[in-house]
């Protein structure tokens, strides 16, 4: 197929940093109105082509051509000029300003005394029109939903005469309705002549959004090909480089109450409760998987498991012993582990070693100190056979935790929780940036606990996660959770709907048909 | 020109970066010499002379030393759980007023339990100074840097009170002084006909047993956890606010030894001059130690070298003794900037 003169051309990108080739000689073409899905495991070097290509990195070798013009390395101004637009996954607006205020922010002169909100109001109405992106300009931001704001992003760039639009992962806040939304969306902007690139590790997405898909491994192109012909198992293995690993969840049979969640409100600073009279209840032996947009009180949910937090109503009870008032250490005592969603910040102290990390639950242990004195030979020891047996990738057990790998974080924190033999286990977002392996990894440990008879609470926002490990699923509204349901009594769309609080019962939920979801679980069937 | 950082920072160079600040400090100085018209080389000479090149001179520079070991504890100590103790000076004084006020009179207790009973109530007043601005900080977040530094001016301020009232001396010929304290009090001299007192084997001891308390217990474990990283601390069940109050406790009572120290050792009463700004080049002395106990005796060492030196350089060659402070001042940018840039590498293009 004959293209003239392609909207964007990288040629020959090559980024080190240091020893590591984050990209590895990377050319690569967008077509003008074109939707092109890069995909990708995390360090796969998604990012750092993005950041060269927005002029945040000077490339060592390569050069980046837009609309057949090369573009000066190193300034991102001259890539603005040019007509690139990109949509972070976190989202860059002022909170307590208007959306219109927003999209004229920054445009505007500094030193002009008056700003010239009426002809901007009338671009915004426009192009507002022009798209069918509809959001109210005089609108706080902070009222917005996620999916709105999401809006108010590409609005921006849309304002900023953006024509080849890169959008970060744009569907990991989104319900799967938003997330359907939004494709129609970028759809419509591609057809009046946009360029699209989005990033993504969704197969799912690439599959029934994009024109063509660009799949990066260890910084080098392994597969660009049109989407149509192509298919989900093909795309998979050339991101893992392999066969895709994944854990089956084989339910056994669940056990007497282990926590038990009634009634328990927390109050929000704006006097909005966080969780509103919620109750839960894990058995021995399950993985319960907690579903939702982020923000629906998942946060408060697992602070108060994790012991952070008093509720300011209702009751827990670990084991069928009450907690009053819940503490860190009382919580680690009474068999609770605790995976937090924060690896870096909570989870782990990142300038000390990874043998102090893997401390810092138990060194006041007899057998790991004694009168106050640490015992560095059990710790060592100890530290060691973790290591060892949860295939922590580090130098030993002096390492910097800082320097490790995401995965390998997760396993540090997973061997500190684990090797206490919790009965209750608080997992929050487990794979949140993990690559397919270690994603495997935690999922095996995690069924491993359960089947030890531990109860695993999941509190995940990636549906296909929750699908595939947990024995049923709750979905969690403004502070209050839904019935539960078993994975394959219902489909990613109920869910979807359950999410964006138009039914608390999903059983009843009669979705439209989007997302077709290849939900497999005859073995759940013979569940009693 | 921009900064990336490294992924690795060699032991070389953690060591070599230091020294080329100071390096560099000693040349800028050099060039302040020059400008007041002596020759830099015979400059350092004397200063290395007037500090190191004699029983006297030496004993001189450990005397200076002493305080500033212990200053220079205080605020490591307290710098490691991110507890920003500025109220150094204040402590001091706190352990001198309660050492002044144990010891001229109101006791008189055999010497082998009077000076520890001294150090032990002087290390106390220091802590509980700095308790008040730590509970407010852990309870209300109040910025302790505020809290502790206005102190040191209350503290001052009372010193000023006491030694011109209530503490004057009568046979101090008006001079605004406490009396001195009772002969069982007096910290004897190490090397007779100098000044070094036993204060500065206190003082050593103290670095050996802080470094030992932060490197070997579970209470030092919780201090420097809770200094990385409170958030994650709380999350894995450190009790975070106690360790920060047992760290002021510690940090402000070595302050508190250095009052009680420069009291019984050398001055032997209490006026308002017993401490230059001891408390505050404590600071200065910890981050040139970049925060090692151990370490703040070597860079205590350095500051009292280039002070007692400068007096007697100054005096031999006609330039000011400020450079002592100049040169202190330069060598500490100096090593900040170079701890900064041996973590980074500079891509110029």
């Amino acid at each position: 197929m004959y293209t003239p003169k392609p909207a964007l051309k990288l040629s020959n990108i090559t980024k080190r940093f240091g020893s590591l080739v984050a990209n590895d000689a990377i050319s690569l073409e967008l077509a003008h109105g074109e939707m092109l899905a890069l995909l990708g495991e995390n360090g796969a070097g998604k990012t750092t082509l993005m950041n060269i290509l927005f002029g945040h990195y000077v490339p060592d070798e390569g050069r980046v051509q837009i609309h057949g013009k090369t573009i000066p390395q190193g300034s991102p101004r001259e890539a603005l000029h040019a007509g690139v637009g990109m949509v972070h996954q976190h989202f860059t607006l002022g909170e307590n300003m208007t959306v219109l205020e927003n999209i004229i922010l920054g445009t505007e002169p500094t030193l002009s005394l008056s700003l010239d909100t009426a002809t901007a109001r009338g671009r915004l109405t426009t192009l507002m029109e022009q798209f069918g992106l509809a959001v109210t300009p005089d609108a706080l931001v902070r009222d917005l939903s996620v999916g709105q704001r999401q809006r108010v992003e590409i609005l921006k760039a849309l304002y900023r005469d953006t024509n080849i639009l890169i959008l970060d992962e744009p569907t990991a806040v989104l319900t799967p309705q938003e997330s359907d939304h939004l494709f129609e969306t970028l759809r419509l902007l591609v057809d009046k002549g946009l360029s699209v690139i989005f990033i993504t590790h969704k197969l799912r997405e690439v599959m029934t959004a994009s024109d063509r898909c660009v799949v990066l491994r260890h910084g080098k192109v392994v597969l660009a090909t049109r989407t149509d012909e192509t298919d989900i198992e093909t795309l998979a293995r050339a991101m893992v480089g392999g066969e895709v690993p994944r854990a089956e969840r084989v339910p056994g049979k669940t056990g007497e109450e282990l926590l038990r969640l009634k009634g328990i409100t927390v109050d929000g600073p704006q006097g909005r409760a966080l969780l509103d009279g919620l109750d839960l209840s894990l058995r021995a032996g399950e993985i319960l998987g907690i579903a939702g947009v982020s923000g629906n009180g998942q946060a408060q949910l697992a602070d108060l498991v994790c012991g952070l937090l008093t509720p300011a109503a209702g009751t827990m009870a670990v084991g069928g012993q009450p907690v009053p008032r819940p503490t860190p250490a009382g919580m680690v005592a009474l068999g609770v582990g605790r995976v937090p969603e924060d690896r870096t910040g909570t989870g782990l102290i990142g300038d000390m070693t990874v043998q102090e990390n893997l401390a810092s639950e138990v060194y006041r242990d007899n057998e790991f100190s004694r009168f106050g004195l640490l015992n560095f030979a059990n710790l060592r020891r100890r530290a060691k056979a973790l290591i060892e047996r949860f295939d922590v990738r580090c130098p030993g057990p002096g390492a910097t935790t800082r320097k490790l790998s995401g995965g390998n974080m997760q396993k540090l924190i997973l061997a500190r929780v684990l090797s206490g033999q919790p009965s209750v286990i608080l997992v929050n977002q487990p794979t949140w940036g993990l690559d397919v392996g270690a994603a495997a990894f935690v999922h095996r440990r995690l069924m491993e606990a359960a089947e030890r008879g531990a109860g695993v609470l999941l509190i995940s926002e990636d549906l296909d996660e929750l699908f595939q490990v947990t024995d049923r699923i709750q979905v969690m509204y403004r502070g209050r959770l839904s019935a539960p349901v078993r994975p394959c009594d219902v489909d990613a769309a109920q869910l979807g709907l359950a999410m964006s609080g138009q039914t608390m019962n999903l059983a009843q939920a009669t979705p439209p048909a989007q997302i077709p979801y290849p939900a497999t679980c005859t073995h759940r069937e013979t569940r009693s | 020109m921009r900064l990336e950082p490294r992924e690795n920072v060699s032991l070389a160079l953690k060591a070599l970066a230091p020294t080329l600040a100071i390096g560099m400090a000693m040349g800028f100085c050099s060039l302040l010499i020059i400008w007041s018209g002596a020759s830099p080389l015979e400059a350092w000479g004397l200063l290395l002379k007037g500090s190191l090149g004699s029983t006297f001179a030496l004993t001189e520079t450990l005397t200076r030393a002493t305080p500033l070991i212990f200053t220079g504890l205080a605020a490591a100590v307290a710098f490691r759980a991110k507890l920003w103790n500025i109220g150094g000076e204040g402590q001091l004084y706190a352990g001198a007023c309660m050492a002044t006020w144990l010891g001229t009179g109101l006791l008189d207790l055999p010497a082998w339990l009077m000076l520890p009973l001294l150090f032990l109530t002087g290390a106390l007043a220091g802590g509980l100074l700095l308790l008040g601005p730590t509970l407010l900080k852990t309870k209300l977040a109040v910025d302790e840097v505020v809290t502790t530094l206005l102190l040191n001016f209350i503290v001052l301020l009372f010193v000023n009170w006491l030694v011109f009232g209530p503490w004057k001396d009568p046979m101090a010929m008006g001079w605004p002084q406490a009396a001195p304290v009772v002969d069982s009090a007096v910290l004897g001299q190490m090397i007779a006909k100098t000044r070094l007192h036993w204060g500065f084997i206190i003082a050593l001891a103290c670095a050996v047993g802080a470094w030992a308390l932060m490197r070997f217990t579970t209470w030092g474990f919780e201090i420097r956890a809770v200094g990385h990283s409170p958030q994650a601390s709380r999350f894995a069940g450190i009790p975070v606010n106690a360790a920060i109050v047992r760290t002021a406790l510690l940090s402000g009572g070595l302050a508190g030894c250095a009052g009680v120290a420069e009291l019984c050792g050398l001055k032997g009463y209490l006026t308002l001059d017993l401490s230059p700004g001891f408390g505050y080049s404590g600071i200065v002395v910890a981050m040139l130690a970049a925060l090692h106990p151990l370490g703040v005796v070597a860079s205590a060492m350095f500051v009292a070298v280039v002070s007692i030196g400068a007096d007697s350089m100054s005096r031999a060659l006609n330039i000011s003794n400020y450079i002592a402070d100049v040169a202190t001042s330069t060598a500490l940018l100096a090593v900040l900037v170079s701890m900064l840039v041996s973590r980074y590498r500079i891509r110029w293009r």
